[in-house]
This record gives C-alpha cells, structure tokens and sequence, in this order.
C-alpha cells in the first residue's frame, strides 16, 4: 500500500525578482513528522502557502493521496484534507472560541448557526486531543499558547490528514512548546502527517522523523535526526559553519547605572503586573532576564523606557530619578531600547530603511540644519549603518517593510547601538530571526558590553540567555526571585524557578 | 424572581432613562394627546429612512467596507424611481427601478473598492459628486407620480394605548417593511452562518479566508443588498413620504445615516433606536416651529437634532469599536 500522504514535484514560485522557490520536490508519508527548516526568507513559508492554495506557483504539481490538487484554491486544499496552523494566527478576536472553531463550516439548522451543537463538537475535539480549552471564551482575551490552541483545533475539526505548522513555536514559552510538542506526537500517532517549519534546531531534533533543508529557494538536503546535529544542521541551511559557542570575553562590570527599586506596574488590565521589583544592572555587564512570558517582564520594559506609568516605586538612570519621564527624555538620558515587537514600536512600515535608521536623531546634525532635513547625509549614513549591521537589501530607499523579519531587527539595533548609550534595554531581541541573524545581533551585544555599555536582556528563550548574559535574573510573578550565575545553573534549575518554585 | 429585582442595577442610566422616557411620554400624553401622537408618528416617519439608510451602513462596514457613497446611491435610486414612476405611472414599477438602481449604484462602488482596491472614502465620494451631478443636470420640473400608496393600521399593534396610534398605525407600505427589515438583519447578522461570516470578514479577512470563505465575494454580496436598501430608502422619500423628486433631496441624510451607525455601534437594533431618537428630536423641532417659540430664531430650532447628533456621538464615540478591517481592501498575502 502507497503510505505517501503528499508529493510536491518540481515547484516553483517567484516573487517580482525574487525565487522564493526554484524546482522543490517534497514527499510526506501518513503519520510522519516532516520538519522543514531554514532561515528567513528561505522559502519555507512560500512552499507551504502553495500546499494549502495561499500562494499559486508558478509551475509544479502538488498531489495528494493520488489526487492533484488545484493551484491557489484554498477551498479545494482544505476540502483535501490539508489544515494550516498560520505562524500569524488567523482568527477573529472578537469572537468567542466556539465561533472561530467552526468558522467556514458551521453547524447549522436551516440559515441558524446551532450553538448547542458548536459548543458540543469544540468540546468533543479537546477532549479527544486533550486541548482543554472553555469554547464561550473571546478569544482576545486568551493567553497565546491557548489562542494557537484553537487555531489547531480548528484545523483538526476539518479532519485533516495533513497538518502543516507554519513556526509553531515561535510565541511559545517553553512550558508551551513542550506541551505542542507533545501534541504533534499525539497527532502523529493517529496518522496525521506534519509538516513544521522552524528554525529552531532543538525543537526538530526532538520531534521530527525526517528534516528537509531549505536555502534561498532550493532544497539543499534531506537529513533524520538521528544522523544530525545542531552544527550540521545550521551548516545546511546557512551555507557556512555557525560557532554555537560565542567568542566571550569574561565581563568587567562597573558601576550602577540602572537602580530599580520596589517597583510596581499595572498591565492593560489593570491589575498589577510588575510586583515590587528592585534590581540594579552595572556598566558593562549583560543582565538577562529569563522568565516565562507574562510575567511582567514587558510592563517592565515598558515601565523602564517611559511608555507605561508606574504605581509605586522608583528607578534611576545614572543616578539621576527617571520616574514619571516620557520616552523621549529617557532616550536622551543614555538608554537605547529594542522593543520587543519591532513591527509596532520599533519601525515605522511605509517609511523606508534609511528613515527608520534615523528615526531616534532626525532633527539632530548633521541629518538636519535647524528646520531643513539633510537628506543626503541621511542617505550616505544610513548605507555605512547597512553595511556594517550586514542588512541584506539592494538599497536604502525600499520601505523597511520589504525586508524579512531578521533583516527589520538588524535595523532596530543598528539604530539603537550606533548611539552613544549607557544602557541597552533589549526585548525579545531574536524572536522570530534566523540562525545568521541571531549570531550576529548576540555578537553585537556582546560588543556593546564590552565597550562599557549596560544590557537589559529580557527574553524568553533560555539558551540565549544561557549564552550570552553575565548574570540571570528569573523573574516569576512580577519579581525578581532569583540572580544566578550562568557558569553553574543547568535548565532545570532555571525552569523551576520561572515556574514559581521556590529555591 | 426577587433575585432578578436585587441584582437589577436600578442606578444604571439605562434604567433611569427609560423610566425618564415613559413618564416624559405619559406626561405629554396627558397634556395633549393629538400633538403628541403627531409628534411621535412623524418622528417614526423622519426616522425611518434613516434607520434604513444607516442598515447599508452596517452591511457594508460589517464585512469590511466604509461606504460614505449612502447619499448617492439613494439620490440616484429616488431620481430613477421617481421619474420612471412618473413616465410609467406605475408607483410599484418606480420602486422595483429605484432599488435595482441602488444595487448597481454599489456594484460600481463595490468594484473600486474590493475589486480593484480603491480607496474607499475616495470611492465613495465620487459616487456622491457623480450621484449629485447626474441628477441636477437631467432634473426637469414638473413631474408627479400618478398615485400613492395604501395605507395600513397593524391589526392588534395598532390598538395599544398609548403606543398603538402613534407607532402602528397609518403606516405606508416601505415604512411597513422597515420595520421588519431592521429586526431581520439583526437576526442575520447576529445568529446565522451568513451573519457570522460576514462579521469575519469585516473583522479578520485572512481568517476567514483560510477558512474557506471567499472574501471577495462575500463582501460584493453585502455590499449590494446594502445598495439595495438604498435604493429602497431612495424610493421611500421620493415616492411615500414626499412624494416628489427634488434637486439633493438627500441633504446630508446618508451622513446622519452613518453617524447614526456609529451611535448604535454598528448593530441594527442600536442604529434604528438612534435614528427614531433623531426622528423624535426633528418632529419636536417641527412643533417647535409650529408654536413659534418667539424670542429664538428659527434656524436654531433646526439644528437641534443635529446638537443632538454631536453631543451624543462626542459623548459615546470613546467606547466604540468599529469592525477592525473596515476600510481595508483585502489582498491575499504574498510573502
């Protein structure tokens, strides 16, 4: 008996110059876990877009179980049994989760949506998958692990055969990922195929039967776990060796330049978010806070670079108090800051690179001589900033939006570290970027740290903060409930704490 | 049942504006009858097309679409439908023309907007200028339409005291069917397959579309049976409640029409309570008049329902959400 669920022969895909794919052939078998990996722009979002009708090739076929499916037609693929987890989740905030579960295909007596019967079949899924989840719950007011939940539940409902997740993880805690983990197992096992895209070399190594290689378009290698490593991996889809282990010098630390003392924040909801925090970073240390999301850590931030008002308690700034100043005057006093969702606080989406690069010194000389904008200087600085930060695009002057998301984030920190700071407060800094990028943004932290400069890094992916920080902070609850020094924490002991145990 | 009466919020100021409402009515009741029951009939009356001209807002902005073209489709619809009415001098056929007129007022609008992406506030625009322009250039004086409407009491309704003379009775055919068009699209909208999928795509395109539903098409339907209503509005004033065809007739009403919306936030029931309340607040203005309350000027006494208008959208437009894609052509992503 024929066991492949789908085969992608020979397609194609370009974008106006661009080869987003170039001659891709795929097979996934019922049952089997197919990661797809590669960095950003790789083409590995493009290819399963064209699976589940999102994007058209340009040529190529796409069968399934025999059937050739037609090209663009999301109807078609669904009604063939393919179900996509979007890396953006699709779903409609304002509606309860019942209602965006059965979107599309809803029960129905005559022109009436069935309630009962919604509420009944939600059920019925979480309980056979062992998603738990309340189907009368609006779905903007759900943590994300449980918004993606329903975006799999969704998926699920339509019976698929094939399930793709488009980086499934990348929003996840590491509780949550675990948890995913355990699902697409789950799933596995009653013969649902799986195509996962990450680049996240940890996750395929633990769940994938087969990994297939993507870069620049091209299918550049087939490998099993078992026959894999992390290296040999990141070889594969970056062309070149990637040093794991950064080149790190032993830290100098200085003196206080950031003192937090018992403060609190409230979150959107008004309940207190941030609980009576105090926490001091020195000059020329890397300060990473590890923690769970949710935890307080971004009314922190926020709290920390103006945009949100404290409650009570205070912190200083080089000694000066900087409680109750906006973002700008904070900026000004020597802190630098690399928002954790560099699409809404950090760029501006229809100006272009060289704007977005002088976005934090626009009115100052030499890019502007009193009212009158230097544009050419703008220019001519903006290409040095591209070059050095390494921002991959054939000129300054295209919106920033057409660049990938770890070439938008090499602007945020070209913009931030060229600056004569003293602190650094970095958010989530390679959330969501490839390896290379990665690499790199570390580097340039490490290089900010060296010179005398404070790093804040708050983050919620442990092995970066295992990588490159000085010192660990775990923060739980709105606290900080432990600092802890790299050299001799292991994970679990990490994991514990962020999860609320005590020492 | 006492349970009922002790969680009752009796400070709410729903609460006490609707005991406020009854007593402001049985007072007036008891103070003249006959006036207040005009006041109340011809409020409906103002009210009406409003309330129905503010249901094409709500079709077209639930699935997506900001149409500020109200004002010309229903000028264009009340212009055909008028004169056909008056050449053919058929009313019925007059009104069948006015709201074909309307859908394919908004199947241009429609086609700019999501087919090819338009702007929508540009779109709309150009269907008030064009709406305007065609129908002074080719307005010529002197026509009537041949006869009018029947006219109804609603068996039982009409009978309630109080109520009954003022809200269900003499009621012209369109009025009539406003009054069950409304509730219907409420129902549609908030409790069917096709209400649910056109809130999706008016609030999250993308997700709609993985989820099969072809957004295009969708929000081409809405928009016609919006321009449909329109048309239908059209041909209310010109042919029932005028009765004749004159230069910008509309003056504003589409506008009103979309505040209104706004008002009753985006939901049918909401919009027709706003625009009876205006109806109400344009009739008292009338009588007003009528009494000539003389020290005031009347041009003052005019723009009380628009103050009105102002006052309460300035006071509930920090609380209203409209539908997050409204105004958004969508594309499929290609990343």
């Amino acid at each position: 008996m024929d066991t492949t669920l789908l085969r992608i022969e020979n397609l194609s895909k370009t974008f106006a110059t661009v080869k987003a794919n170039d001659n891709i052939s795929l097979e996934v078998n019922k049952g089997e876990v197919v990661a797809l990996l590669g960095e950003n722009g790789a083409g590995k979002s493009t290819l399963v877009k064209s699976v589940f009708g999102l994007v058209k090739p340009d040529s190529g076929t796409i069968t399934i179980k025999g059937e050739v499916i037609e090209a663009g037609d999301t109807a078609a693929a669904i009604r063939h049994g393919i179900g996509m987890v979007h890396q953006h989740f699709q779903l409609v905030p304002v509606m309860s989760v019942a209602e965006n579960i059965i979107l599309g295909d809803e029960p129905h007596k005559g022109a009436f949506i069935s309630y009962a019967e919604a509420r009944e079949s939600v059920k019925e899924l979480s309980d056979k998958f062992g998603l738990d989840i309340d189907p009368d719950a609006i779905v903007e007011d759900l943590p994300v692990g449980l918004q993606q939940r329903v975006e799999i539940l969704k998926a699920l409902r339509k019976n698929v055969d094939l399930l793709i997740l488009d980086e499934p993880t990348a929003v996840l805690t590491p509780q949550e990922i675990e948890e995913l983990l355990q699902v697409i197992r789950n799933l596995s096992s009653q013969g649902v195929g799986i195509i996962f895209i990450t680049h996240k070399l940890r996750e395929v190594l633990a769940v994938a039967d087969r990994i297939v290689v993507l870069r620049n378009g091209k299918s550049v290698g087939t490998a099993t776990p078992k026959e894999s490593t992390e290296s040999s991996l990141a070889q594969l889809m970056i062309g070149r060796e990637v040093i794991f282990r950064l080149d790190k010098k032993e830290a100098k630390p200085g003196a206080v330049v950031l003192e937090i003392d018992d403060l609190y924040v409230k979150d959107d909801r008004k309940l207190m978010s941030v609980n009576g925090l105090s926490l001091s970073l020195h000059a020329g240390e890397i300060l990473g806070v590890a923690g769970v999301e949710g935890n307080g850590q971004r009314e922190l931030v926020e709290a920390l670079t103006g945009m949100r008002p404290t409650v009570k308690g205070s912190f200083s700034i080089l000694g000066e108090v900087a409680i109750g100043k906006n973002p700008h005057a904070i900026h000004t006093m020597g802190v630098s800051h690399v928002p954790e969702d560099r699409e809404k606080d950090g760029l501006i989406a229809t100006l272009s690179i060289d704007e977005n690069l002088v976005l934090n010194q626009y009115k100052n000389p030499p890019f502007a001589k009193g009212w009158i904008r230097n544009i050419a200087a703008v220019n001519s600085y903006a290409a040095k900033m591209i070059e050095k930060f390494d921002v991959r695009t054939p000129s300054g002057k295209y919106p920033i939006n057409s660049l990938s998301g770890g070439n938008k984030q090499k602007v945020v920190i070209a913009r931030e570290m060229s600056q004569d700071s003293k602190i650094i407060i970095a958010s989530q800094p390679t959330r969501g970027i490839d390896i290379g990028s990665i690499e790199f943004i570390h580097n340039q932290l490490l290089a900010s740290r060296d010179s005398g400069v404070a790093v804040l890094l708050v983050s919620a992916e442990l092995d970066e903060i295992l990588s490159i920080s000085d010192r660990i902070a775990v923060m739980y609850g709105g606290k900080i409930v432990a600092i802890l020094d790299p050299h001799d924490v292991d994970r679990t002991q990490i994991g514990r704490l962020m999860a609320g145990a005590t020492q | 049942m006492l349970n009922t009466i002790k969680s009752f919020n009796f400070k709410s100021w729903k609460f006490l504006l609707s005991v406020a409402t009854v007593a402001l009515w049985i007072y007036c009741y008891s103070a003249n009858m006959d006036i207040t029951n005009s006041v109340v009939a011809s409020g409906m009356r103002f009210g009406m097309p409003l309330a129905l001209a503010s249901m094409v807002g709500i079709m077209c902005e639930r699935s997506g679409v900001i149409n500020i073209g109200i004002e010309g489709t229903m000028l264009l619809s009340g212009f055909t439908g008028f004169y056909v009415a008056s050449y053919s001098k058929n009313i019925v056929i007059g009104l069948v023309i006015a709201i074909l007129t309307g859908v394919l007022t908004s199947f241009v609008h429609a086609m700019m907007t999501i087919k090819w992406g338009m702007d929508q506030i540009i779109a709309g625009t150009i269907i008030n200028i064009l709406a305007s322009g065609l129908t002074s250039f080719l307005y010529r004086e002197g026509s009537t339409v041949p006869n009018t409407w029947p006219i109804f009491d609603i068996p039982v309704l009409s009978k309630i005291p109080l109520l009954g003379a003022s809200l269900f009775s003499q009621l012209g055919p369109i009025q009539l069917f406003g009054m069950f068009l409304i509730p219907a699209i409420w129902v549609m909208m908030n409790k069917t397959r096709w209400g649910l999928r056109t809130r999706s795509v008016g609030e999250n395109p993308g997700a709609a579309d993985t989820a099969g539903i072809n957004v295009i098409r969708m929000r081409m339907t809405n928009v016609m049976i919006g321009g449909a209503i329109g048309g239908l509005v059209g041909g209310f004033i010109c042919l029932e409640l005028v009765g004749s065809f004159s230069k910008d007739f509309t003056a504003g009403t589409g506008f009103t029409a979309l505040a209104l919306m706004i008002f009753g936030r985006w939901n049918p029931l909401g919009a027709f309570a706003a625009a009876i309340l205006f109806g109400l607040a344009q009739a008292l203005a009338t009588q007003l008049q009528i009494f000539g309350v003389n020290n005031v000027p009347n041009q003052f006494i005019t723009i009380l329902p628009y103050v009105f208008t102002i006052l309460v959208l300035a006071f509930s437009a920090g609380k209203v959400r409209p539908p997050a894609a409204a105004g958004k052509p969508y594309e499929k992503e290609q990343s």
